[in-house]
C-alpha cells in the first residue's frame, strides 16, 4: 500500500502529513495567546520531512515489549519561536505572525491536496483512455 | 486524521476565553457593589491559564498539541475602597461601607482581548473544517 503510495504521489503524503502537524502547533499557539509563560513553538518542515522520507534510517532493535520506538517521540522537530516582542508574563505567541502561517500552512496543505488529485485525474484518464 | 486534535487545542482555547469573559461580566456587574465589611465586599476575579498537554496515550508523547486549561479563578488583592456614608443601610459601626475593587478599565481591555483571542480560535475551526472537508473530496 505505501510503496504504491510512495510511487504514486512522491513526496506528497509525507509533506500533507506534516502540514497537518504544522497546523496542529499553530493551532496550540494561537489557543494559548493568553496563557502566561508559554512559549511559541513550530515545526521545522524541511527537518521534518526528510525525517519522514528517508528511508534509510537505522532502526533501533527492541528485544523487550516496554521498549519505546524512537520514532513515536516526535519532538525533534518542534523547534521554539524567536519572539520578536518580548511580554511580560513571558508568552511568546505573535497572534499575527501565527495567523500569517496558519494561513500559509493551509494553502500549503491545498496544493499538495491539488496534486495528489492531479495525480488520481491522470492515472484515470490512463485507465478509461480519455473517456471516462 | 489527526485533524480532528485541532478541534480539541482551539476547543479548549475558545472554552478558556468565553470563561474569561463570565469573569469580566461579573466583574463589570458588580462594580458599584457594596458591602458591610471589607472581607466580603467583592474583589476583581481573573481566570488562570495553564498549557495543558493534550493526548498522551499509549506512551506516545504528542507534542505540539497544547490545548488551554483554566487552573483556577483569582480574586484580586488589591486594596477595597471604603467610604463613609453613615445613612447607608449597611453601614458598619463606623458609618463606613466598602465598595469593590474592580477596575473597569483594566476589564474592558480583557473583554476585548479575549473576544478577539475567541474570533482567532473560531477562524481556526473554521479553516480546518474546510482543510478537512477538501480532503474528503480527494480524488472527484
Amino acid at each position: 500500500m505505501s510503496q504504491i503510495n510512495d510511487n504514486l504521489f512522491g513526496m506528497h503524503t509525507q509533506a500533507l502529513g506534516t502540514w497537518q502537524k504544522r497546523a496542529e502547533t499553530i493551532a496550540g499557539n494561537l489557543a494559548n495567546a493568553d496563557t502566561p509563560g508559554y512559549l511559541a513553538r513550530d515545526v521545522d518542515f524541511r527537518k521534518a520531512l526528510a525525517d519522514a522520507s528517508s528511508s534509510d534510517k537505522l532502526a533501533l532493535s527492541s528485544t523487550n515489549a516496554n521498549h519505546i520506538d524512537p520514532s513515536s517521540l516526535t519532538t525533534a522537530n518542534l523547534a521554539y519561536r524567536v519572539p520578536m516582542q518580548p511580554t511580560m508574563d513571558g508568552n511568546t505567541v505573535d497572534t499575527q505572525v501565527e495567523q500569517a502561517n496558519f494561513a500559509a500552512n493551509s494553502v500549503h496543505y491545498q496544493a499538495s491536496l491539488s496534486f495528489i488529485t492531479a495525480q488520481i485525474r491522470m492515472l484515470r484518464t490512463a485507465i478509461t483512455g480519455g473517456q471516462g | 486524521m489527526s485533524m480532528f486534535k485541532i478541534f480539541d487545542v482551539a476547543g479548549s482555547g475558545m472554552a478558556a476565553q468565553s470563561l474569561r469573559l463570565n469573569t469580566v461580566a461579573s466583574n463589570l456587574a458588580n462594580a458599584d457593589s457594596v458591602s458591610g465589611s471589607a472581607d466580603t465586599a467583592y474583589r476583581a476575579r481573573e481566570p488562570l491559564f495553564a498549557t495543558v498537554q493534550r493526548s498522551v496515550s499509549g506512551g506516545k508523547a504528542e507534542e505540539g498539541t497544547q490545548g488551554v486549561q483554566v487552573l483556577g479563578i483569582t480574586e484580586s488583592q488589591a486594596a477595597v475602597e471604603s467610604r463613609y456614608e453613615p445613612g447607608n443601610p449597611i453601614a458598619d459601626a463606623d458609618g463606613y461601607v466598602y465598595a469593590s475593587n474592580v477596575n473597569p478599565v483594566d476589564e474592558l481591555v480583557n473583554m476585548i482581548s479575549a473576544s478577539r483571542s475567541y474570533q482567532n480560535n473560531v477562524e481556526v475551526m473554521n479553516s480546518t473544517r474546510q482543510l478537512m472537508q477538501k480532503t474528503l473530496d480527494l480524488g472527484k
